[in-house]
């Protein structure tokens, strides 16, 4: 299975992530022969098989609904690059219009 | 030199005041300084920490088998107020403000944290190359890889800068290097210690466990790490055995299985005389070997390759410059901050993982690759449970080659991935494995996988440790001065 340069791209914004022409190349080759060697996959017959996503057979795992202070909240909030008031501050997310 | 003895003999001085943990601190720091140059385990030292950590340990009454024990931490591993990377340049400058879940239950045993060991970035990678700082060479020949992800934790135990470490497990990465440097190193099963406060890679199949000089020194430590912990709901609430004494129960009639898929065409010949060797002595010691089948094993490795990346894509998007870690903020567009920090700080492996789950898991493809791998996954975890009808332990290979060149593999990231393809089948089925130091090909030390069922740690420690107790593998060090 072939990646095309259009593919990549696409899965590299999808991703956030930014490539150099360079690394586009390389990715579209490496990730093309890994999604050859996976293709395997696709001959074994698994209508009847159930995914198994986890092992630990455990269903939602419940906790009484109570506040724990952490006691490093103001700290967590200091770390960001830029904070306010004790709020992550970020750049606008939406445009007046 | 205090720092070449094992875990239990440490104990053992200590309890007995033969010498302080100041002391034996002291001699590993020393080792550190000596041998750093070369092996290049650790990003972080903490020789201050954990000098003052070794005086209180001094103090301590009825000191547990852990108090006064210098101990390396793998990077992926948050670490109050000491810096904690993961191996990533993301997390550079990075010092948590909470201790993960493991660091916190040996801290509160008295443990002794030298530092932080070197890993590949967020333990992605089976050679150590894919650290964002650099390679950590292995103590057998400084030419070559210790394995991956946890290779600086394995290059530490072996060289006794160490006397044991903390590494994780998704799909070899305490195991491939425990067999790389010649050491113990457990992969518990899944859930079995908590993961709370180790920084994701592929959550449904990360383990966190020990590197050690001995089995006997890892059924020591695991009942420290191991139990339920309310910050991972994960972790079931499933009794922790008294491994230290389940060791001592001999191997006679247990029976142990050898799957004839992973005595495959192309694995290094050398690799398989020392595993059925080890097979045979095994045999000599009482146990049973039977050949049994593992029917989907070739499989597995696809599979683990399309879960693994999808989970990493989903993991790695917390690293968006927002909250904490590397943030470029030169464009002052949100996209813009997203790109530059993502583009700067994340690493090739990172980023290569990233794009394919982000494919597998894009609209038009989840079926074909994600929900078809989580089946084969289901397959492959049946086969276990199949053959564990039959026999108590699986043996097999680690890895089907020994130490590989620094730089030999790097560019095939296929070639790469398949060197894990005896560890990862275990993964994908939760259950538990343990490496063992069983011979030598190519001059570089070999290991034997034990496999065991859900929660049945105490039966491979078991065979593990009787296998020490008739070899001398495990007692055999690099020498440095020679390479």
């Amino acid at each position: 299975m072939k990646l095309s340069q259009e593919q990549i791209e696409h899965i590299a914004v999808l991703a956030r992530l930014e490539l150099a022409p360079e690394e586009k190349e390389k990715y579209g080759e490496q990730l093309s022969a890994i999604l050859d060697y996976v293709e395997k996959l696709g001959n074994v017959d698994t209508a009847e098989i159930e995914p198994t996503s986890q092992v630990t057979g455990l269903i939602n795992v419940m906790r009484e609904d109570e506040v724990i202070d952490s006691g490093i909240s103001k700290e967590l909030v200091e770390d960001a690059p830029e904070s306010q008031l004790g709020y992550f501050k970020i750049p606008k997310i939406f445009e007046n219009k | 030199m205090l720092n070449n003895l094992t875990l239990l003999e440490a104990f053992v001085g200590l309890r007995e005041k033969k010498f302080s943990s100041v002391e034996l601190t002291k001699d590993c720091l020393k080792q550190i300084d000596s041998l750093e140059d070369k092996v290049k385990a650790f990003l972080i030292v903490d020789e201050d920490g954990a000098l003052s950590q070794a005086k209180d340990a001094d103090k301590m009454k009825n000191p547990s088998p852990l108090a006064g024990i210098p101990v390396a931490v793998k990077d992926v591993f948050c670490t109050k107020d000491l810096r904690s990377t993961g191996g990533s340049k993301v997390l550079e400058n990075y010092r948590p403000h909470f201790n993960a879940t493991a660091v916190e239950k040996l801290k509160e045993q008295g443990a002794v944290i030298l530092g932080k060991t070197n890993c590949d970035e967020f333990a992605m990678g089976g050679s150590t190359e894919n650290s964002g700082f650099f390679p950590t060479h292995n103590p057998w020949d400084l030419e070559r890889v210790p394995g991956g992800s946890s290779g600086g934790s394995a290059a530490a135990v072996a060289t006794d800068m160490a006397i044991y470490s903390l590494g994780t497990d998704t799909g070899g990465s305490i195991r491939q290097p425990a067999s790389f440097c010649g050491i113990s190193g457990l992969k518990v099963s899944y859930g079995r210690v908590s993961r709370y406060g180790v920084m994701a890679m592929t959550s449904s199949l990360d383990t966190i466990g020990p590197l050690a000089k001995s089995v006997e020194d890892i059924a020591v430590i695991l009942p420290f790490l191991a139990g339920k912990d309310v910050k991972d709901s994960t972790t079931p609430d499933i009794s922790v055995d008294d491994y230290s004494a389940e060791i001592n129960k001999g191997i006679k009639g247990l029976r142990i299985g050898l799957p004839k898929e992973y005595f495959i065409e192309g694995m290094d010949e050398g690799v398989r005389d020392v595993v059925l060797n080890a097979a045979k002595k095994l045999e000599e010691m009482g146990a049973e070997i039977a050949d049994i089948s593992l029917p989907h094993s070739d499989l597995a490795i696809a599979a683990y390759y399309i879960i693994v990346p999808s989970e990493v894509s989903s993991n790695m998007a917390r690293y968006d410059g927002m909250r904490y870690g590397f943030s470029d903020r030169e464009g002052r567009d949100l996209l813009g901050i997203y790109l530059n920090s993502r583009a700067k700080g994340l690493g090739k492996e990172v980023k290569r993982r990233v794009m394919i789950g982000t494919y597998a898991l894009s609209a038009g493809y989840y079926d074909a690759y994600y929900k078809k791998a989580m089946q084969v996954r289901t397959l492959v975890k049946k086969d276990f449970e199949d053959a564990f009808k039959d026999v108590d332990v699986i043996l097999t290979p680690v890895a089907p080659t020994t130490a590989f060149k620094i730089g030999e593999n790097i560019n095939d990231p296929l070639k790469m991935y398949l060197e894990d393809v005896f560890t990862t089948p275990a993964s994908l089925a939760g259950i538990c494995g343990l490496s063992v130091p069983a011979g030598f090909a190519n001059n570089l030390p070999v290991g034997i996988q034990l496999l065991g069922k859900r929660f049945d740690e105490k039966t491979i420690l078991r065979v593990g440790h009787q296998y020490q107790l008739n070899t001398d593998w495990h007692k055999k060090k690099p020498d440095l001065n020679n390479n």
